[in-house]
């Protein structure tokens, strides 16, 4: 396995390496790709002097408010619905409905009620993270085992404690499916929002920098943001595995 | 000349920790054409290496593999090999008909008179009406039979056979022991077979090496001379059965004790 | 829906509620109509957008857009993934570019794309292209990793020449996973699609919502969005159609995903 590791570090290196003679050499147009060198040195430029953290602590408030806003209101709607069958009956053909449209086209409604403020972005977040934590906790209550159920029964628990004690715990597995789905979207509306609607965050330095041609600068956002997808993901690994311990062991032993 | 000979052969493995494990150590033995022979032997002494180097399928470290007097590297032309885990091997997204026009279609049949060829293995196997069922609708038992038809359908002249009963429960198996009997004397291909069921092996061979535990070598050869065609009540009902049994299960516990 | 089959009455009935909830609540105040106007007031801008062809060319274009990106990224990146998911070397190499590339939305690559292409077609379906590789080409690689080693025995016993396992076991047996990324796939091309339009566009359902919207025309706004849905619905389910008759006998041994 580190072999393979290596291998694929040498390659990645090879191609930085390429990427760099190619664009001094002028073989590719230094102005549309530049020099690795020339990013990297912009992006620390924008690290030390704050600009990036900045852009990035805009669109990370934005998303974070966004997304959470969407665990607090779809996770105990979920649960609600995967548990009272007349309930889910009823919404359902609303989510069915709802549930095709494509995020972003959501942007020019939310645009039409909040123009370019925060609570634009905010509001189409929302929206677009709903649908994967609502259906993976709808999913998640519904395929609870009968025989746990039955179980919990069996110890005469009430139903509270059996909604706290087991099902809670039964699918929280699948709540964190959902939720995992959902940030890469989160991460994807937020940027779309701005490129298309605002004036500061990470998608509008990007598309921004383009705009006024300076492309290494537009690079280094790109930089940036892949850096930050990363770190979310980690993140929320380590959440994964410090909420739901026994449920990170069983995913690990799988791979 | 003997439709199959091993000469010599050995397989070795490399272990993660530098250590060579030898899976099969040394055998040599010869198989006439239209023959039914067994390997039986306990379990882990290699047998299924043994075979799937015999198949083409594994590089024996040493020795060679003579089919028909040519030297084979790769998978022998005429050669087809039925695997023990049936539902890993057969196509799950086709159905038992289609499963059986493979095995034609690699045989390069053209798909007219293939068909019908099909149906006729189907039948033979005693699957007539399942033709268009898939894999998974079936039990273990019908799944290796289609297995089994897969592999006719190709027309070698060698089929080898890696222990195809084990997973099934012992009712079925002496039901697809006979029908692969059946199938044997009405088309006359040579069948190499390994078990690590005695009896089984007993039943249906002309001959039978018993294989040593790891690395595997032979430490027996018998001649099984019952008449054919055999029967599950009085072959097995003979008392030299018995005899030939408790000689070679005493040879293999011998060798598991050792282990 | 819910009970399979069964017409969901108080779903449908609920969801009236909400229309006419909707179109109450706008009509009750000049002010919110323009935010919200009434359901009555978007049909008929609606109907009005598609029989007065209007909004036809937007549609079109988006259509053929959508398609051209999502087949080129699907021809694309199934090739790649058959290719890395068997050649582990080539696997190993670029694995690390891959996990690289893959934490950056693929939202960002517009700004990139419309420095190399401009804003018009080229641009639109280079970057649907892009963002719809990615899970095709996870899935695929997958698939093909996960193909059971007996099968791919089987098919060598068989005596099967490349191309013949290529297409005769690789595919079929990786395509559960195939068909899971393709579905994937189906809604980020259209969400980057649409995106792309309203970014940097002329044209488009993308372009032409948010330039309603710019208007203030928020009827027809709202109209476009209706539209976007059902074009991403009828997708949906041309999809769902086009799998149930490719993939009948995957059906059949009951897997369950969710997403």
């Amino acid at each position: 396995m580190r072999e393979s590791k290596l291998n694929g570090l040498l390659c990645l290196l090879g191609l930085l390496a390429l990427w760099e003679l190619m664009a001094q050499a002028e073989w590719i147009n230094p102005l549309i790709v530049p020099p690795v060198s020339r990013i990297v040195t912009i992006f620390a430029d924008l690290i030390w002097s704050g600009q990036i953290p900045l852009q990035i602590l805009a669109s990370l408030k934005r998303a974070m408010v966004g997304y959470l806003l969407a665990a607090l209101l779809f996770i105990p709607l979920g649960i609600f619905m995967g548990l009272s069958e007349p309930v889910h009956r009823a919404l359902e053909v609303i989510v069915e409905m709802l549930r095709p449209i494509p995020p972003p086209v959501i942007i020019p409604v939310a645009m039409l009620f909040f123009g370019l403020e925060d609570e634009m972005k905010i509001s189409v977040i929302f929206f677009s993270c709903a649908w994967p934590i609502l259906l993976n906790t709808l999913d998640g209550v519904r395929n609870i085992d009968r025989v746990l159920l039955n179980t919990a029964r069996t110890f005469g628990l009430p139903q509270r404690k059996i909604i706290r004690q087991v099902i809670l715990p039964a699918c929280s597995p699948q709540i964190m499916t959902g939720l995992r789905v959902s940030l890469p979207i989160m991460l994807i509306l937020v940027v779309i929002s701005e490129m298309v609607g605002s004036t500061d965050g990470i998608g509008y330095f990007i598309l921004d920098s383009q705009r006024r041609f300076r492309v290494a600068q537009m690079y280094a956002g790109m930089l940036a943001l892949a850096i930050l997808g990363y770190v979310l993901n980690q993140l929320f690994n380590l959440a994964h595995r410090s909420l739901l311990p026994w449920h990170w062991g069983m995913t690990q032993r799988a791979r | 000349m003997p439709i199959l000979e091993v000469q010599r052969l050995s397989k070795s493995y490399r272990q993660m920790g530098g250590e060579t494990t030898v899976a099969v150590g040394n055998i040599s033995c010869q198989v006439e054409a239209g023959e039914f022979v067994s390997f039986v032997g306990p379990s882990g002494c290699g047998k299924t290496t043994l075979l799937m180097s015999i198949a083409g399928l594994i590089a024996p470290t040493e020795g060679k593999i003579l089919v028909k007097g040519q030297e084979v590297s790769g998978p022998p032309a005429n050669l087809v090999l039925v695997f023990q885990e049936f539902n890993k091997s057969l196509f799950a997204w086709r159905s038992v008909l289609g499963n059986v026009l493979f095995g034609l279609d690699a045989r390069g049949k053209k798909r007219r008179e293939a068909e019908g060829k099909a149906k006729v293995l189907i039948e033979l196997v005693g699957l007539k009406g399942f033709e268009k069922h898939y894999p998974w609708e079936l039990s273990g038992g019908m799944q290796q039979r289609v297995a089994i038809a897969r592999a006719l359908a190709y027309e070698p002249e060698v089929l080898l056979m890696d222990e195809p009963f084990g997973s099934l429960d012992a009712l079925t198996r002496l039901e697809l022991e006979d029908a692969l009997l059946r199938l044997w004397e009405e088309l006359g291909t040579t069948i190499l077979f390994i078990t690590h069921d005695i009896e089984e092996a007993i039943y249906l061979s002309d001959r039978i090496w018993v294989l040593s535990r790891r690395p595997s070598e032979i430490i027996e050869e018998l001649r099984i001379e019952f008449p054919r065609p055999r029967n599950q009540v009085t072959t097995r009902g003979q008392g030299r059965f018995m005899e030939i049994r408790n000689q070679i299960y005493k040879q293999i516990s011998n060798e598991s004790r050792h282990e | 829906m819910s009970r399979a089959g069964q017409f969901n009455k108080t779903g449908w009935l609920v969801f009236g509620l909400f229309l006419l909830i909707w179109e109450c609540g706008s009509r009750s105040s000049a002010n919110l109509q323009l935010y919200i106007p009434p359901i009555s007031q978007i049909i008929g801008a609606l109907s009005e957008l598609i029989f007065s062809g209007l909004v036809t060319t937007h549609l079109l274009t988006t259509v053929r857009r959508f398609l051209e990106g999502y087949l080129l990224a699907a021809v694309i990146a199934v090739s790649a993934g058959v290719a890395l998911g068997y050649f582990r070397f080539a696997h190993s190499l670029l694995e690390m570019l891959i996990e690289f590339l893959r934490p950056m939305p693929s939202v960002a690559i517009i700004p990139v794309a419309i420095l190399l292409l401009g804003i018009g077609d080229s641009m639109i379906v280079a970057v649907t292209v892009y963002a719809s590789l990615w899970p095709i080409l996870v899935n695929t690689i997958d698939g093909v990793r996960r193909i059971e080693q007996t099968l791919i025995d089987t098919g060598r016993t068989f005596g099967l020449g490349r191309r013949r396992m290529l297409w005769q076991i690789v595919l079929p047996a990786a395509s559960p996973y195939i068909v899971t990324g393709l579905r994937i796939s189906l809604s980020i091309a259209l969400i980057l699609v649409t995106t792309a339009e309203m970014v940097a566009g002329s044209k488009g359902l993308g372009f032409f919502i948010l330039d309603e919207e710019r208007s203030l025309h928020s009827s027809n706004m709202y109209a476009g969005i209706i539209l976007v849905a059902v074009l991403g619905y009828a997708l949906n389910h041309l999809f769902i159609a086009l799998e149930r008759q490719a993939m009948q006998w995957h059906r059949g041994m009951g897997v369950r995903e969710t997403v």
